[in-house]
Parts: C-alpha cells; sequence; structure tokens
C-alpha cells in the first residue's frame, strides 16, 4: 500500500476516535453558519415587524403649547406620554429612543406664521433608536407640508411653487440582491467552517506529534518526508471539506425554512447553489490545510500552535469585511484570488446574480495553485532537521 | 554492520555554536551488541540520529551495511531498526495498530506482517496488550510496544537509543535477555547507554564516548586492561577523564 495512503488512513481513523474533533468537524464547524443566521434573521424580522405596526412611544416635553401637532401625531398611531426630568439624559441612558420638545412660545411663532421651533432629542449612535427617529421625523415633515400647503392655499397660491424639483425614487434592488448585501458574512462563515473542521488535524498531526514524540520514529521509516506530509495534508483537508459540505447542506436547509419574504428578501439556495459553493470551497479546503500545517509546523507545541491558528483564523475575514464596507463590483479577476473569488462567487450565488462556468473554473483553478504552493512550502519544512527534534 | 568514519556535527552559529560530535569514529558488527557509552551529553543521541539519518552529519560518513547513509537514506532506513530517545505512541490506537501502522510504512505484505507481529508479541511477552489503547499503558508496555513497532521489518540492524531508560528491575532484565537474543540471531544490535553495569553485562564491545570523540572502542576486558583499573567503572572514569554525569 503506497505510504501517504497509510498514513492518511492512519490520521483519519485515530482523529476519528477523538470525540472533541469529530463533535468540531461534524457538528460545531457545519451549525455556525445556519444557527447564527437563524438568530440574526429572527432578530431582525420580529424588530422590522413591531416595530412598523406597534404604536410609537413618544416621550413630549411642552405638548400642551402645540395641541394641534399632538392631536395630528395621536392621528398617525403616536402614543403621547409625559416626558421625563431630564430628557437628554433620558436619551443618553436609553430609556427612551427619542424625545420631543416643544417650547413655550410655540404658539405665538406658530400664530404670527414664523416657524415653530420643536426639538428631536435623540443619540444617532443608537442603532436601535433609528427607526423611532426616522419615523417621527417622517410625521414631523408630513405634518410640516401638510400646514405650509394649507396656508399657500389661504394666500390664494398653488402649494406646488414650493416643489420645482419632484424626485421619484425607482429602487433596482430585487429582493435576492437586498439579501445578499445582509448575508455578505456568509462565506466567511463557511470558510471559518472548514477552518475549524481541519484545525484539530493540522496540529495532532505536526506540532502534536512532535509534542507526543512520536515524529522521530514516524520519520525513521523508510518514507520520503513529502510522502508521509502527503497523507498528513490529505487528512486535513478531508476533515475540512467534510465541514464545509455539512455547513453547505445544513444551511441549504436552514434557509428554507427562514422567514426572509417577511422583509421582502429572498434566497437562491437550490442544487446550484450547493454545487459551485462547494466546487469553490473544495480547493479552499486544501489551501487552508496547507497554511494550517505549515503555521502549526512552525509552532514548538500544542499550545502555540493554537494560538497561532486562531490568529490565522481573522485572515479571511478580510476579503468579507472589505467588501461589506466598500461595495465594488465584481470583476473577473476577483475570482482568481483565493478567498476573495469564494467571496464574491457565494454572495452573487446567493443574490441570484449570474455566475459564468468560466469563473467557477478560474477561482478553482487558482485556488488549486495556490494551495500546491503552500503545500510545496510546507513540505520544504518538513525537511529541515529541526522539525523532528523533540523537546 | 554499520560503520561511522569521522563524523563531525555542530549546532548553532557563532558565540552559540556547540560541536556535539567531534570526529567520532566506530563500527558496530553483526552477531555482536555494541555499547555506545558516555555521560549525559556526549553526543550519544546526536551521533544515532545521524545513523538513523534524522539529521545529516557536518561531515564525515555513515555506512550501513556498506550503503552510504548521505546517498541513499530511505534504503538505510529500511535496514535499521530504530527506538529513538523519543519513543511517543499514539495514544488513540491500541498497540497491535501502532505496530501495524509502521509495518505497512515498510511495505511489508499483510500476512508477513501479522506473522511478524505475533513472534515479537511472543519474544516481547506483550500479547495481554496487543488490543488494549496505549493510552494509560506502563512504561514497560510502552517500550515493549515502540520495540515491537521498531522491530517489525526484521531489520538487519537494531539502534537502541538507552532501551531502559526508566524501565524497573524486571523490564530491565527482560530487556537485556531479548538484546541478546538479537545478536545469537546474527543482528548487529548498537545501544547507548550512561550505565556502566549495563554496558558491561550486555556488550562484546564498547565505544567510549566523550565530548563528541571516541576515547576508547575495546572489548570489555581489555578496556579494563588498557587503563589498569579491575573495575569498569573506574575505567571509564579515567578515560573520560571526570566523573561529570555519572550520577545519573
Amino acid at each position: 500500500m503506497n505510504a501517504a495512503l497509510t498514513v492518511f488512513l492512519k490520521e483519519v481513523r485515530e482523529n476519528l476516535r477523538d470525540r472533541r474533533t469529530v463533535i468540531n468537524t461534524l457538528v460545531t464547524g457545519p451549525l455556525m453558519a445556519p444557527l447564527i443566521f437563524v438568530l440574526l434573521i429572527n432578530t431582525l424580522v420580529t424588530r422590522e415587524l413591531s416595530k412598523a405596526e406597534a404604536p410609537l412611544a413618544l416621550p413630549v416635553a411642552g405638548a400642551h403649547y402645540a395641541p394641534n401637532l399632538i392631536a395630528a401625531l395621536k392621528q398617525d398611531n403616536v402614543d403621547i406620554k409625559p416626558a421625563p426630568a431630564d430628557p437628554e439624559a433620558a436619551v443618553r441612558n436609553q430609556d427612551a429612543d427619542v424625545v420631543l420638545r416643544i417650547g413655550s412660545d410655540f404658539a405665538k411663532a406658530w400664530d404670527k406664521g414664523e416657524p415653530a421651533q420643536v426639538e428631536m432629542i435623540y443619540d444617532a449612535s443608537q442603532q436601535d433608536a433609528r427607526g423611532s427617529t426616522e419615523r417621527l421625523r417622517k410625521l414631523l415633515d408630513a405634518y410640516d407640508q401638510r400646514t405650509g400647503a394649507l396656508r399657500l392655499l389661504a394666500r390664494g397660491l398653488s402649494p406646488s411653487i414650493l416643489k420645482p424639483l419632484a424626485v421619484a425614487d425607482r429602487d433596482q434592488s430585487t429582493p435576492q440582491s437586498r439579501s445578499g448585501m445582509m448575508f455578505a458574512m456568509l462565506p466567511y462563515f463557511f470558510i471559518l467552517g472548514g477552518f475549524i473542521g481541519g484545525m484539530a488535524l493540522a496540529i495532532d498531526t505536526t506540532a502534536g506529534e512532535r509534542e507526543r514524540q512520536s515524529l522521530e520514529p514516524l520519520l525513521a521509516n523508510p518514507v520520503p518526508r513529502w510522502k508521509i506530509l502527503a497523507g498528513k495534508l490529505g487528512a486535513t483537508t478531508a476533515f475540512a471539506i467534510t465541514t464545509v459540505l455539512l455547513s453547505i447542506l445544513a444551511f441549504a436547509i436552514v434557509g428554507q425554512f427562514l422567514p426572509t419574504e417577511k422583509i421582502g428578501m429572498t434566497l437562491t439556495l437550490g442544487p446550484r447553489f450547493v454545487a459551485a459553493t462547494l466546487f469553490v470551497m473544495l480547493p479552499l479546503a486544501a489551501l487552508l490545510g496547507s497554511l494550517q500545517t505549515l503555521v502549526a509546523a512552525f509552532a514548538k507545541s500544542y499550545r502555540e500552535a493554537q494560538t497561532y491558528l486562531s490568529l490565522l483564523m481573522l485572515v479571511p475575514i478580510v476579503p468579507t469585511l472589505l467588501l461589506s464596507v466598500i461595495p465594488v463590483k465584481t470583476q473577473l479577476w476577483m475570482y482568481a484570488v483565493p478567498l476573495l473569488g469564494q467571496q464574491v462567487t457565494i454572495t452573487r450565488l446567493m443574490r441570484g446574480d449570474p455566475v459564468p462556468d468560466s469563473a467557477l473554473v478560474l477561482c478553482f483553478v487558482c485556488t488549486a495553485v495556490a494551495a500546491l504552493l503552500a503545500s510545496l512550502v510546507t513540505a520544504r519544512i518538513y525537511h529541515s532537521e529541526r522539525l523532528a527534534i523533540s523537546a | 554492520m554499520i560503520e561511522v568514519k569521522n563524523l563531525h556535527k555542530a549546532f548553532g552559529k557563532g558565540a552559540k555554536r556547540v560541536v556535539a560530535v567531534d570526529g567520532a569514529s566506530f563500527v558496530a558488527r553483526d552477531g555482536e551488541i555494541t555499547g555506545l557509552l558516555g555521560p549525559n551529553g556526549a553526543g550519544k543521541t546526536t551521533t544515532l540520529r545521524c545513523l538513523y539519518t534524522l539529521m545529516q552529519p557536518d561531515s564525515g560518513q555513515v555506512l550501513v551495511d556498506g550503503i552510504d547513509a548521505a546517498a541513499d537514506p530511505v534504503v538505510v532506513r529500511r535496514r535499521l531498526g530504530v527506538l529513538p530517545d523519543a519513543r511517543g505512541l499514539y495514544k488513540r490506537l491500541t498497540a497491535r495498530e501502532n505496530i501495524d501502522y509502521f509495518a505497512r510504512l515498510h511495505g511489508i505484505e499483510t500476512q508477513t506482517m501479522h506473522a511478524r507481529r505475533e513472534a515479537l508479541a511472543e519474544a516481547l511477552e506483550m500479547r495481554d496488550i496487543l488490543d488494549r489503547r496505549t493510552e494509560g499503558f506502563s512504561q514497560g508496555q510502552r517500550v515493549k510496544t515502540a520495540i515491537a513497532r521498531a522491530l517489525v521489518h526484521d531489520p538487519k540492524n537494531v539502534i537502541l537509543d538507552e532501551p531502559t531508560n526508566g524501565l524497573d528491575v524486571m523490564s530491565t532484565r527482560a530487556m537485556r535477555t531479548f538484546l541478546k537474543s538479537m545478536k545469537a540471531e546474527g543482528r548487529c544490535v548498537l545501544f547507548s547507554s550512561h550505565i556502566m553495569q549495563e554496558v558491561a553485562a550486555l556488550c562484546d564491545r564498547i565505544v567510549v564516548i566523550a565530548r563528541g570523540r571516541v576515547v576508547a572502542d575495546e572489548s570489555p576486558d581489555a578496556l579494563r586492561a588498557q587503563t589498569g583499573e579491575a573495575n569498569l567503572e573506574d575505567a571509564f572514569v579515567k578515560l573520560i577523564g571526570t566523573d561529570e554525569g555519572l550520577a545519573a
């Protein structure tokens, strides 16, 4: 039997007997992406729905100075509350999303036909309060325009002279593309899944084997070192790919049950999504496996290897963050860059945007070449003398 | 047969440079037990590591059955059975699986593998532990497993780095018997030790190594005659010129 295959089978068998590794590969890694998304979507959906339909609770200071405004707000489903003693502090402490303050000279300015001031007290850095603030601003604007139009009509003028420009919104986003923006993080979770799946083996087969003092006897066997490494890399990659495969399948299944249409989004998670995602993730799993083995081979101990690999885990998040912060137009060269290519492919597939087969092949080939190079570098490290020496 | 010719090996550079082996030469013959004796840090392990091609010597030559280790390391490793200083087992595998893994890496046919494994289990008296996972093995059980997997390919030459390290009296005696039986089978047995009595009781030839150099290469009797000391331990101290490192 081929020596590389012998090593591969032994590593797989040994690691299948380690409960922690098996749980990471078969459960934690694959379920992370779907679970996080179920949580995220559900929170988002419930929040959006409840905010849109529920009456807006609004503390108002000086409500009695502007009875007409208050009456109009009440008609627009606003629940007027007495204002807290210190509105600014209440907003800062997140006791209230937004507080409306009406000054005592409101009525005087209003009667004279001068702009009457109301104050909206809010904290723009509070994501959660943004919905309430926006809603109140829209209601106030509407009341403002309504009253303005009535005043013009009373003077015999057409309200349209105040509207020289008519802006009409023509949003070209589709439900798929809106969900794609939201799911820009998903590729990272697939990549992370593969990372977690391969991590235990990458450490166990290098730094772990050295720490347990079994590497020296292993290397005394009449097998070239690159064959031993090939078997180990194969086993690491096999675990990583298993995790990725399960992860994609789990997401494809769970995705069907996510209530995304309630917030106007649809996900395209058909067989093509599964097949194409797996296709571009295969070489990436091999690349990550090589890099993990390479990094772990440098480490002096199991613990050190774990620390290095945890840091390495942050690298795949870079293209994800870049693309979600700077949404650039997809260009062909992006498919050729490992990590970025997978990011672009998976995001586009989910949005239902076309991904040509040639781009998939380009992504696969370039990542495979990178994986091969990483393996060659790892093989070089493996030939160094100090690698084998324990302690 | 193992021949070592003018072996040099140093680690580090500049001021940190440490010379581990400094021109060692000796021969270990078939059908003999050769003991590599020296205090801690004398260069025994480094010498052995050069023999089984884990390390490359800076200069000098290693020949195993006449084959140059630098020219054909894989063939040389095939002819060697090695029990290194590091003898970790795979804890989640049974003793049998540990042995079979190495047999397969040697490319041994399944039938031969079974026969060899059973014969070794018999000789090492480890039949009862074959199907247990090696996690929780005693030191003696671990060494037995490590020896069985090192010898499963029936090598002509056997290298053991401090084989009795950490063994109790009974296990040490069993180990000596085993080494003698390998000698009787005509193998070339080379082992390192820093324990005087062990070397004296077993060896046909003693190679004394100190500070990376061979300071004596004789039969035990010749060694006593050469130094004029009746007691081997005194002879040893006289040869290495210090009693440092003997306390172990």
